[in-house]
């Protein structure tokens, strides 16, 4: 066993008075206000060589025009859940309920269907993923064995006049696309979808 | 949902006390200064100082340079609910706190309008099951207008709940303006 000293220190006796130039807190204004100007300094001196010319230079910030321009997502970036599909277009999903069991939010819900093939296991009737409870957490993608369910669509806007809207049913699911397939594009079924 | 007698006195006897919404139908004279005063309102939504978790993190990046509320006429966040139009529940919310978020909103003066980010406000979200401590939604005291999903939304993700809720406010113009809808039980 690692013996260990403990220095009790009393919170008031650590606490050291303030200097007459603290006290007064215009210094310290002054300190605070020093940094913003050094923001502002360094953000103009970028702009302003970018501007005549010299591209080597780091860009300074700029805000982000939000409707029109996008900030660029990562690739690892977990947005809106979709359902991947079979190439005769049945979904993946075999209605294991991993995803539903490991939900942290119990976001997801599934009804399991028998299929006549049997190759497959299950087919799931219907498929609710409640989007206004998930916690974008990825777990439901970790935990899937047949790659049915994936959080690669791009979308992370979400917004709905109403709770009910937010549940997504297995058809919205399926017919989500991928990011590369958007394109960027905003998805219009969906937004219509949201709004109702 | 079909609203008791008890909900129908209280609608009529709001909607007497008015002074002007509900008090005129489609008016030739008053629309273009309905529409005036729609576009007034939802140019100039000023929300509540109100961060409850992790949500109120993305709020203040939202209202940042980066992100930049200010081009919504968003961006005068009143520390006051007397001086504001709108309270983004940003965060989960308690049984503790939902009893000063319900006083927040009762001291908001009219025209109020409340927007649920992330999904602890809208349902409780992680806390759904075993969160003995959350509300299950902060439309169970509060009307809600415009919910945003994420956890925490991203800032476009608010920024897109924020448009939402400017639609709102330029559909129900001044005079048509309904009422806020009747809570269940």
């Amino acid at each position: 066993m690692i013996a260990r000293t403990v220095n009790v220190v009393n919170v008031s006796e650590r606490r050291r008075t303030l200097t007459f130039l603290e006290r007064i807190y215009l210094p310290e204004v002054m300190r605070g206000l020093r940094v913003t100007v050094r923001h502002f300094c360094v953000n103009l001196w970028r702009h302003t060589l970018r501007a005549i010319g010299m591209k080597s230079v780091q860009p300074g910030a700029v805000t982000f025009q939000y409707p029109e321009v996008r900030r660029p997502a990562g690739e690892r970036l977990r947005s809106l859940h979709r359902l991947t599909q079979r190439p005769d277009g049945t979904p993946r999903c075999v209605a294991c309920m991993m995803c539903e069991t490991v939900c942290p939010a119990f976001c997801i819900e599934i009804v399991a269907d028998e299929v006549p093939d049997p190759n497959i296991e299950k087919r799931p009737k219907s498929f609710d993923i409640d989007i206004g409870r998930c916690v974008f957490c990825g777990y439901c993608v970790e935990a899937c064995p047949e790659d049915a369910i994936r959080m690669d669509t791009g979308i992370t806007e979400i917004g709905s006049y109403s709770r009910r809207a937010m549940v997504l049913d297995i058809d919205t699911l399926l017919a989500l696309k991928s990011a590369e397939e958007n394109a960027g594009k905003p998805v219009d079924f969906l937004q219509k979808l949201l709004v109702s | 949902m079909a609203l008791t007698q008890t909900e129908h006195a209280i609608i009529k006897k709001a909607q007497e006390s008015d002074v002007l919404e509900g008090r005129h139908g489609n008016n030739v004279i008053i629309t273009s200064v309905d529409k005036l005063f729609a576009w007034a309102r939802q140019s100039s939504v000023w929300p509540m100082t109100f961060g409850l978790a992790c949500c109120a993190i993305e709020m203040m990046a939202t209202a940042a340079g980066r992100y930049d509320l200010d081009r919504f006429g968003m961006g005068v966040m009143r520390a006051s609910p007397r001086q504001t139009d709108l309270m983004i529940v940003a965060g989960t919310v308690t049984m503790k706190m939902a009893l000063r978020v319900k006083r927040l909103y009762d001291q908001m003066p009219e025209p109020k309008y409340v927007l649920s980010m992330g999904s602890c406000a809208t349902c409780g979200g992680p806390y759904w099951k075993h969160g003995y401590h959350v509300l299950k939604g902060v439309d169970q005291i509060v009307p809600v207008d415009v919910y945003v999903a994420g956890c925490p939304p991203r800032p476009e993700a608010l920024l897109e709940g924020l448009m939402m809720l400017q639609e709102k406010i330029k559909s129900e113009a001044l005079l048509g303006k309904k009422l806020a809808p009747m809570m269940s039980a």
